[in-house]
């Protein structure tokens, strides 16, 4: 034969040693700026971000969906005549579904046939991201909750671990179904679960969370809560709040003003 | 050794070109889904897991059951199982490769399957099983192939092997224990949280698996020269036996917890299993129809008389495979999502397509099974039909 062991291995080693070498290059080349991907200056940033929800004003302003549609509009969020393949990051319940370990016989009465509206708790223990076998789900030190859809590998572990039902996976392709393409956003594709993100993005460019600057009653509140000045610390000083499922350690970060 | 598998009679490749047919359609049913997305399965935003992945935990315990041959053998010397131990974990291996297949076709982004292993998350009971299957797998090739070829030239098995072997008796236990964390570790569904839910997996894969062995002896003397006795079966038949009075003593235990107490959450589970809950009923009756097997295979079981009757004990045997495959590769992953942690209760039923993928991925098992025992009862030279045999056996008394 042409090729002896020895030269076979100078052969493999100088190959391997031209990878790992075009590898190291290549990852120093790539740190080349691109500001478009840096927060910006004035982003907002919190130590533990958080969202108030006044049921109060919720409850004057029936059926309002004003914080859904701006989710869904800047988020790409694609519409589904079939209810299985439903992808949902803000959406309204009924009361005893959102809370079901909550008193609700003549104390509430009046709330109860009030939708909530619900999204993603951005827990501070959340379960989701203790079940992911490949870190796609993941917290932030600011709390939030975040989803790598490129990383997931769409074994849905996450939307069993959520008791919050928060999770919605792609069944399909959502791209047909999206009525307008936000390009600010990325589309997603089939096969990976998303969720409400609290506008991490927005969050970089200064901007508040797309439903909160929806809500012109002021019923969705976002803000710090490790701030002592912070509004959503002081509507919670002056309020009664409840949290979704407190009994399951999870430590939601949204709270709802009954 | 594997030239051993390609020759055979034209009912071996009739057989085999059956598999290959239903693997086959399998195939293109899950191009498919591969074109299309899991949308075309019956799962939804609230049932999010189904028939795969339920097929996955019963076949973890197929596998696991194979310890049931292994550690009498070689813990205990009990030489009766000399012969079934490779049979056992070839079914183990096989299971395990289907329980491997079930997770690959139920994965929304099946090409990204390395970024398990590229990120390995320990804080994830999914990398475990991962692990665990893997090293099980692993661990039943190494023991088949060394005692097989061992077995081919004639010579006892290398000394090395011996500690492999014993190794494989936790690692059996610890894969049906992982798969049972997957799911009892999770505060959202109250189905699944509950510490029994571990023992009752192992009970019942220490039931089935035996029951499946039992069953696979009983075809395979039928049509080869292969016959372990009698002795093997009645022990496996005791074993089986104890298996399923324990794992229904474990479920009784569970209906008490969940009903004495009381918690709408824990009940509702039960509900929509045994009685349909909010117009959802598609899972009774193949649960009572599961409770009766059980109860008739109890019955034939523990009754000696009947249990030694080698018909009535297929018959048995057949009782708790399926009454376990109802529990667990239907009531069990379903019943965790129904209701959902919201309350909804979505119906889910399996697609054409999705059991077309599962029955194909069972014929792959299958397929896998009949190959591994054609080449060892090849090497053993027991291979051909009884009734050629008895012809030989007349022709050479008449000569």
């Amino acid at each position: 034969m042409g090729i002896d062991r020895r030269k076979f291995l100078t052969i493999a080693g100088l190959t391997a040693a031209s990878v790992i070498g075009r590898k190291a290059l290549g990852d120093s080349l790539s740190v080349a700026p691109e500001s478009n991907l840096l927060p910006e200056e004035n982003r907002l940033i919190g130590h533990r971000w958080a969202m108030v929800v006044d049921l109060r004003k919720c409850k004057e302003q029936h059926n309002c969906t004003k914080c859904i549609d701006a989710c869904n509009a800047v988020h790409n969020i694609p519409q589904f005549d079939n209810p299985k393949d439903e992808v949902k990051w803000i959406w309204k319940e009924h009361f005893k579904e959102a809370f079901p370990n909550q008193e609700k016989e003549y104390i509430l009465e009046g709330l109860l046939e009030t939708p909530i509206t619900v999204m993603c708790n951005h827990c501070d223990n959340p379960p989701c991201v203790r079940v992911c076998p490949t870190q796609a789900t993941w917290k932030r030190e600011d709390g939030i909750v975040m989803m790598d859809m490129h990383r997931c590998i769409g074994c849905r572990y996450c939307v069993a671990a959520c008791p919050y039902g928060s999770r919605s996976f792609n069944w399909r392709d959502p791209r047909p179904f999206i009525k307008e393409i936000n390009k600010d956003y990325p589309t997603r594709t089939r096969g990976v679960v998303e969720k409400c993100n609290f506008c991490a993005e927005r969050l970089a460019r200064g901007q508040m969370p797309a439903c909160v600057e929806a809500c012109e009653e002021k019923a969705l509140i976002f803000g710090d809560l490790e701030d002592p000045d912070s509004e959503v610390r002081a509507l919670l000083r002056e309020n009664f709040a409840i949290r979704r499922k407190p009994n399951l350690g999870t430590n939601p970060e949204v709270y709802y003003i009954v | 050794m594997l030239e051993k598998a390609l020759v055979g009679d034209k009912k071996y490749w009739t057989w085999v070109g059956f598999l290959l047919v239903v693997i086959g359609i399998g195939f293109i049913a899950y191009l498919r889904q591969l074109a299309n997305g899991l949308t075309v399965t019956g799962l939804s935003r609230d049932v999010t897991w189904g028939f795969y992945i339920a097929q996955f935990t019963f076949l973890v315990g197929v596998a696991a059951s194979a310890v049931m041959v292994v550690l009498p053998y070689y813990l205990h010397n009990y030489k009766a199982f000399g012969k079934l131990t490779i049979l056992g974990e070839f079914v183990a291996i096989s299971s395990v490769i289907m329980c491997m297949l079930f997770i690959f076709v139920d994965m929304g982004q099946p090409f990204r399957i390395m970024n398990v292993i590229l990120h390995p998350t320990p804080n994830s009971l999914m990398f475990w099983d991962m692990f665990v299957l893997s090293g099980y797998l692993v661990l039943n090739v190494l023991i088949s192939r060394i005692t097989l070829d061992s077995e081919r030239k004639g010579i006892a098995p290398p000394g090395w092997i011996k500690p492999i072997i014993l190794l494989s008796i936790p690692w059996a236990i610890s894969i049906h224990t992982v798969t049972a964390f997957l799911y009892s570790g999770l505060a959202a569904r109250a189905f699944w949280m509950t510490a029994v839910l571990a023992p009752r997996f192992l009970a019942s894969a220490f039931a089935s698996g035996p029951a499946l062995l039992i069953l696979i002896v009983f075809v395979i003397r039928k049509y080869t020269r292969f016959d372990p006795g009698k002795e093997p079966v009645q022990k496996l038949a005791e074993i089986v036996t104890y298996a399923m009075a324990f794992n229904i003593f474990l479920i009784l235990m569970e209906v008490f917890t969940v009903l004495y107490s009381s918690i709408p959450e824990h009940i509702e589970h039960f509900q929509f299993l045994f009685l349909g809950l909010h117009g959802n009923n598609t899972l009774v009756p193949w649960m009572w129809t599961s409770v009766i097997l059980a109860i008739l295979a109890l019955i034939l079981l523990i009754n000696p008389k009947t249990r030694r009757n080698e018909s009535v004990l297929g018959v048995a045997c057949v009782a708790v495979f399926a009454s376990i495959w109802i529990d667990k590769g239907l009531g069990m992953v379903v019943t965790g999502f129904t209701p959902s942690p919201l309350g909804a209760v979505t119906k889910y039923w399996p697609t054409w397509n999705e059991l077309l993928i599962a029955i194909g991925v069972y014929a792959i098992g299958f397929l896998m099974v009949t190959v591994f025992y054609k080449i060892t009862l090849s090497l053993r030279g027991e291979i051909s039909a009884p009734a050629k045999i008895e012809e030989k056996a007349r022709v050479g008394s008449t000569v």
